[in-house]
């Protein structure tokens, strides 16, 4: 594919709100994730909640779309300059020519819930509930489309926790296309009670902080954030780069809802067509942002996909010990979080882990250090055998 | 632009049996008769994720099918798009009732299919597909959404064709009343970027904000008012009267999506 330059990015989430917070947090190894004391659940876990979310107001005339999730959204939005950069390329190629792709898995699902319980004697939902602008699983791009004033194609791609790393890739065909000049592209999945408890009974969700790539790992911890990237066509007065989006790719387990190929057959297809897509070898990667989840198959799997195709050396780690897993968000956010290695010669370290894991054989980095990269891969994988690989570069 | 061929298509809603029926009420040689959609078992299923398939799987799978038939191409092989607005209806109620409960007892195989992507999930374990698959929503707008992620997708150098899947199903009270969907509407498209065989060319082009086409027969305009995944119904009627023509599909308020439909 043709190089893609990514000339904004930001990301908010339980490390805090926008790039400094997240560049910071990475270097000094430190965890978003705390014990859940999100809203009344009752489960003994930990989660990645982002501070303030409930404060945030939206403007008036966004009023219907008020939810969780949006003001997630909204709260990312104002970070890193991001309105501004897109104005501007809203102003440069036209409302139209620029797209609004974006990733998310559980919508506004928590409004449905709080008005499930408060049902009235009929069974009536109560008559402030919006479907379209909060539930429906497209009000993220509607939403975030109105706030930027953007007229080009938009849609929400809902394909569990790739959802947001596939957005990347829709917006580069859109552009290979013609149809489109810029996009902007990420995702947002805030908490809610349909992924706690749901994640609960499949018994994936970490009684404790969640560990990934450790001996002991025992599931995961939930996050929630918001990822957005402008992506533009290379054209006369755009803005600088911050780095370029390589390569995608995607592919299907085709082999069972929750559990991924055993052999991680899926995600090595996914890996491999991204380094193609870059016209990229596997020893041109110089570090890889894993899934990373922590439950117990998922990382086993992945790590086998990582032999396959690039072996034990190339160094990797996954930053969901800092984020937990944001899900519909994580390949917006962990694109963001590549950017910002690349950007800053800064190799992150996985956190949380106690004790290696003698099966898993790749180059698992514990501590944040400096080191000069060139390009980046990151994986994303969901239910339903959904994958999908990011190739990043520096600018 | 983008020029694209239909190789098959499948079919499956009120009064809509499947398309070798469907092309003769599109094509006006049969009259239509609204009746409840029937959809078909899905044979294709393994026993483990037929027993956990609710009707929006079971709807997304059907025209997948049928269209893949028609078309005469190997399923595992297909990249896929599919496209919806709601995604399961019935099993999203019964996750909010769940939760709603002092216990919230939710059930795994409940959380498992709540994923937008369920449908792409089960067909792709169905047919043993490894190729990519995309699961999108616009609300109303979805299948034009889709018709133009399955664009890019075919364009971006990918030998493999395209099947674009969009389906609605009906959500239970109380959310039926914020969000009434009659009935259960299924449309698939085999799509190719050669014309070998194909039953018609297709040429988008993104423009201005138009009047979308309405369906000739009143019956099918009302479905096409009253259910997403109908949206796509004008087009389907101007490939059934074997012409060419071109119709306006709602994109959103900023865009609408000018789709020329000619012989291959």
């Amino acid at each position: 594919m043709k190089p893609v330059a990514i000339t904004r990015m930001t990301v908010t989430s339980a490390l805090g709100a926008g790039n400094e917070t997240h560049l910071q947090a990475l270097r000094d190894g430190r965890s978003g994730l705390a014990p859940c004391r999100f809203e009344d659940v009752a489960l003994s876990c930990h989660v990645g909640e982002v501070a303030g979310v409930d404060a945030i107001a939206l403007p008036a005339e966004l009023e219907a779309y008020d939810c969780r999730n949006h003001r997630l959204a909204w709260l990312g939005l104002q970070q890193n300059g991001f309105r501004a950069a897109v104005r501007a390329a809203r102003e440069r190629h036209g409302s139209q020519r620029v797209a609004v792709l974006l990733g998310s898995s559980t919508s506004g699902i928590l409004q449905t819930e709080h008005a499930y319980r408060h049902r009235g004697p009929d069974g009536a939902l109560p008559a402030d509930f919006h479907y379209a602008e909060t539930h429906n699983t497209g009000s993220l791009a509607r939403f975030v489309a109105l706030a930027l004033q953007l007229d080009g194609p938009q849609w929400v791609v809902s394909t569990a926790c790739s959802s947001s790393a596939k957005v990347f890739a829709a917006a580069a065909r859109l552009m290979e296309l013609g149809w489109i000049d810029a996009a902007v592209v990420g995702g947002v999945d805030s908490l809610c009670l349909t992924t706690l408890y749901g994640f609960n009974s499949l018994e994936l969700l970490s009684p404790q902080i969640c560990r990934p790539w450790d001996a002991g790992r025992n599931g995961l911890s939930l996050g929630e954030a918001a990822a957005f990237a402008l992506l533009e066509r290379r054209s006369p007065g755009m803005a600088e780069p911050q780095g370029w989006l390589l390569g995608a790719g995607e592919s299907s387990d085709g082999f069972h809802m929750s559990s991924p190929l055993p052999d991680g057959g899926g995600a090595v297809a996914a890996m491999q067509q991204a380094l193609a897509g870059a016209g990229l070898q596997p020893g041109d990667i110089d570090y890889i942002n894993l899934h990373g989840t922590a439950t117990h198959n998922n990382d086993a799997a992945e790590d086998r996909a990582v032999q396959t195709v690039f072996g034990p050396a190339t160094p990797c780690s996954s930053t969901k010990g800092a984020t937990g897993h944001t899900l519909g968000a994580a390949g917006g956010v962990e694109a963001v979080l590549s950017l910002l290695a690349l950007q800053h010669g800064l190799l992150p370290g996985g956190l949380n882990r106690r004790q290696p894991d003698a099966e898993l054989q790749s180059n698992y980095v514990d501590h944040s250090r400096a080191a000069p990269l060139r390009r980046v891969l990151s994986n994303s994988f969901g239910f339903g055998g959904s994958n999908a690989s990011l190739v990043l570069g520096a600018a | 632009m983008a020029t694209l061929f239909v190789q098959g298509i499948g079919l499956c809603g009120p009064g809509l049996a499947d398309w070798a029926q469907g092309a003769q009420v599109l094509g006006g040689q049969l009259a239509y008769a609204r009746t409840p959609t029937a959809v078909p078992p899905p044979a294709r299923l393994p026993a483990a994720e037929r027993r956990r398939a609710g009707a929006a799987i079971k709807i997304a799978l059907a025209v997948a099918d049928e269209a893949c038939q028609r078309g005469g191409i190997a399923p595992a092989l297909a990249a896929t798009v599919f496209a919806s607005s709601s995604g399961d209806g019935a099993n999203c109620h019964a996750l909010c009732e769940a939760l709603a409960g002092s216990d919230r007892l939710v059930s795994p195989t409940r959380f498992t299919n709540s994923v937008h992507n369920a449908a792409a999930g089960y067909w792709h374990i169905a047919v043993t597909g490894r190729a990519a698959s995309t699961s999108l929503c616009g609300f109303d707008t979805s299948f034009a959404a889709g018709l133009v992620e399955a664009a890019g997708q075919l364009h971006a150098d990918r030998s493999p064709p395209v099947l674009l899947v969009a389906s609605d199903t009906p959500y239970p009270e109380p959310l039926n009343a914020t969000r009434p969907l009659p009935d259960s509407l299924g449309v698939a498209l085999v799509l190719q970027r050669q014309g070998d065989g194909a039953l018609a060319r297709l040429t988008l082009a993104a423009q201005p904000p138009q009047a979308s086409t309405p369906c000739s027969d009143a019956g099918l305009e009302a479905l096409r008012q009253q259910i997403p995944a109908a949206r796509a119904l004008p087009l389907l009627e101007l490939i059934a009267r074997g012409g060419a023509g071109h119709v306006v599909l709602d994109c959103q308020t900023g865009l609408s999506l000018r789709v020329d439909v000619s012989q291959p």
